[in-house]
């Protein structure tokens, strides 16, 4: 086991690995930004480094400056947690060149997994079912125009490198595809460095369901059933629960299973999450593997009671998933409530700032995963997620209503935030009948 | 008044970024303090380790800086670590020291190296002066911003 984990992120999902690291007895050694130098939870670890100032590009995306601090402060290994460089192939070898383990995946299978037209190719060849779409990405126009017609409008083009909702547009017929298609090069070139594109066509009124699977460095894998993440807005998941209320046991089965086949496909280790669409008919589409931990893994970790941070540490310490599939159970819901700095009523602007009066909820089956508290001061650099307010209850109907009495106790002053939002959420009945897709906040709210 | 005294004790408040030293002996008792006045004093001086030898870090992270973006202080002017790494004060084991105190410094004067990730960097004035005091120990690990040099402006 590692003597010593760097924590190359900041904010909740710092706090969240060097909780595991603390209750697993490995030394910690954390890194912030100028910005984030007061920071209560930099306290926790043995060690913090500063490794640049606020900008992520001058500091938590420096991969050669945290490579320093991991040699500096002599480390085993480096959790990269979500966002920044988790899912860069190139920093997993600088970190594994440096003999340091990055704890995530193979530099290879990020690149295979995390490609979407590769990942796709890989789906397509273990019979784990695609949205019909191109085979690869989209040279020229007239091949573009000739894949559509073949899939049928709308379709939907796709950056090849992007992720997190972004690099995607929507075309109606020839004469919009043909229009759109530069534009969507050049916005791919622009984000992601990479202009390629491809096709797939829109399933409409789709719900967002993913499977959370983990594999070992010996070939063992196993799922840890799923997570309907439909509700978004402009891709941004805004709460997330399991079970999935939109799918019956037989393609829930079928489902994970498909998932552990793409992944048992690509030789991964560690984490992994493999995304899917849910037509209304309960046909699925895989869409993209996420090479990392996620944002809402608490919501799988309070229903099967397994830690996923430790098994990452485990796994990437060349440690044997003592876990059997039959073993992992799928107890109760629940249901996960992203708390954001956002005005939603000033087109979720985000709202940096100091906050004041910091009151979160609690009771049986309330979990709250934040590393904000009365008198921190939100920084303006970087993602706006304040905390994360998970609710575990025996029933999907008593998960609702603890998080409507969770969310009618959390108070968060001055700052603006999701939380209201969240009231007219779980009192809505589309979601409460379990009536919802992606574009259910955008119509809605 | 020792000057000498008042003076390594300063340096002591930026390397470290403290915002108030107290000093008792016997009779003789200093008090500096930067920046403006703060709420309660934290426990002692944060010290970095010379060297890591991989035993038990006890060091906690020093206090918020006075001023983090700027290299002016109450005393003079600091050179501060543009990375993370391992500080020496000349190109070569053995070699003599890039700078020294009283060393005339221009922007362009290499005054220590910085081991990154076994490249070495070179690392350059960026201003004019003359240098008062070295705030770190060769060997020593340093971080982002990191007091390295006091420079007195010309």
């Amino acid at each position: 086991m590692f003597a010593r984990i760097l924590i190359a992120n900041r904010g909740e999902i710092a706090l969240r690995v060097l909780r595991a690291c603390i209750e697993m007895g490995i030394e910690t050694v954390a890194v912030y930004s100028e910005a984030d130098r007061d920071a209560a939870y930099l306290k926790l670890a043995h060690r913090a480094i500063c490794i640049g100032p606020p900008p992520p590009r001058e500091s938590y995306l420096l991969a050669d400056r945290i490579i320093a601090a991991a040699e500096v402060a002599n480390v085993s290994a480096i959790h990269p947690g979500y966002g920044f460089l988790s899912e860069s192939a190139t920093f997993a070898e600088q970190c594994r060149a440096s003999k340091i383990e990055f704890i995530g995946p193979s530099a290879e299978s990020i690149r295979l997994l995390g490609d979407k037209a590769n990942a796709k190719k890989l789906a397509r060849k273990c019979r784990v079912p695609c949205v019909p779409g191109s085979v690869d990405v989209i040279e020229e126009d007239d091949e573009a125009a000739r894949v559509a017609a073949e899939i049928g409008y709308p379709v939907i083009i796709k950056a090849a490198a992007g992720g997190g909702g972004r690099g995607m547009r929507i075309a109606e017929n020839e004469a919009n595809l043909r229009t759109q298609l530069p534009a969507a090069r050049a916005e791919a070139q622009g984000a992601f460095k990479d202009g390629r594109v491809y096709l797939e066509k829109l399933i409409e009124m789709p719900r967002h369901v993913e499977v959370q699977v983990l594999g070992d460095k010996y070939d063992n894998y196993l799922h840890l059933w799923e997570r309907d993440c439909t509700l978004q807005r402009r891709h941004q998941k805004l709460v997330e629960e399991s079970p999935s209320p939109a799918i019956t046991g037989r393609t829930r089965e079928e489902l994970c299973k498909a998932a552990v086949r793409l992944a048992k496909a690509a030789g991964y280790y560690n984490a992994v999450t493999i995304e899917f669409l849910v037509d209304r008919h309960e046909q699925f589409y895989f869409i993209e593997a996420n090479t990392r931990i996620q944002v809402e893994h608490p919501v799988t970790e309070m229903i099967t009671g397994v830690d996923l941070v430790k098994w990452q540490i485990r796994v990437a310490a060349s440690e044997r998933l003592t876990l059997r599939q039959k073993d992992i159970p799928q107890y109760g819901c629940a249901i996960e409530a992203r708390i954001n700095a956002e005005d939603p009523d000033a087109g979720f602007r985000p709202c940096p700032g100091r906050i004041e009066v910091f009151r979160p909820p609690g009771g049986p089956g309330v979990r709250f995963d934040s590393h904000a508290y009365a008198g921190y001061a939100i920084p303006p650099y970087y993602d706006s997620l304040i905390g994360k307010l998970i609710v575990h209850r025996p029933t999907r109907a008593e998960a609702i209503a603890s998080m409507r009495r969770c969310l009618e106790e959390f108070e968060i002053e001055p700052i603006r935030t999701t939380i209201p939002l969240h009231r007219r959420i779980f009192r809505a009945e589309s979601f409460v009948t379990a009536e919802i897709d992606t574009s259910f906040i955008e119509r809605n709210f | 008044m020792d000057l000498d005294e008042i003076r390594q004790l300063a340096d002591l408040l930026a390397a470290h970024d403290l915002s108030e030293i107290f000093v008792r002996d016997g009779e003789r008792r200093i008090l500096i303090r930067r920046g403006p006045p703060a709420g309660p004093v934290r426990a002692g001086p944060t010290i970095a380790p010379a060297t890591h030898a991989g035993h038990a870090e006890t060091a906690k992270r020093p206090e918020p800086a006075a001023a983090p973006e700027a290299t002016g202080g109450p005393n003079g002017t600091y050179i501060r670590s543009p990375m993370v790494g391992t500080f020496y004060a000349a190109k070569e084991p053995g070699k003599p020291e890039l700078v020294t105190v009283g060393s005339r410094v221009e922007p362009d004067t290499v005054v220590c190296v910085i081991d990154a990730m076994k490249v070495f960097n070179d690392i350059k004035a960026d201003l004019s002066g003359t240098i008062e005091a070295v705030l770190v120990a060769n060997a020593q690990p340093v971080e982002f911003g990191q007091p390295l040099f006091r420079v007195s402006p010309r």
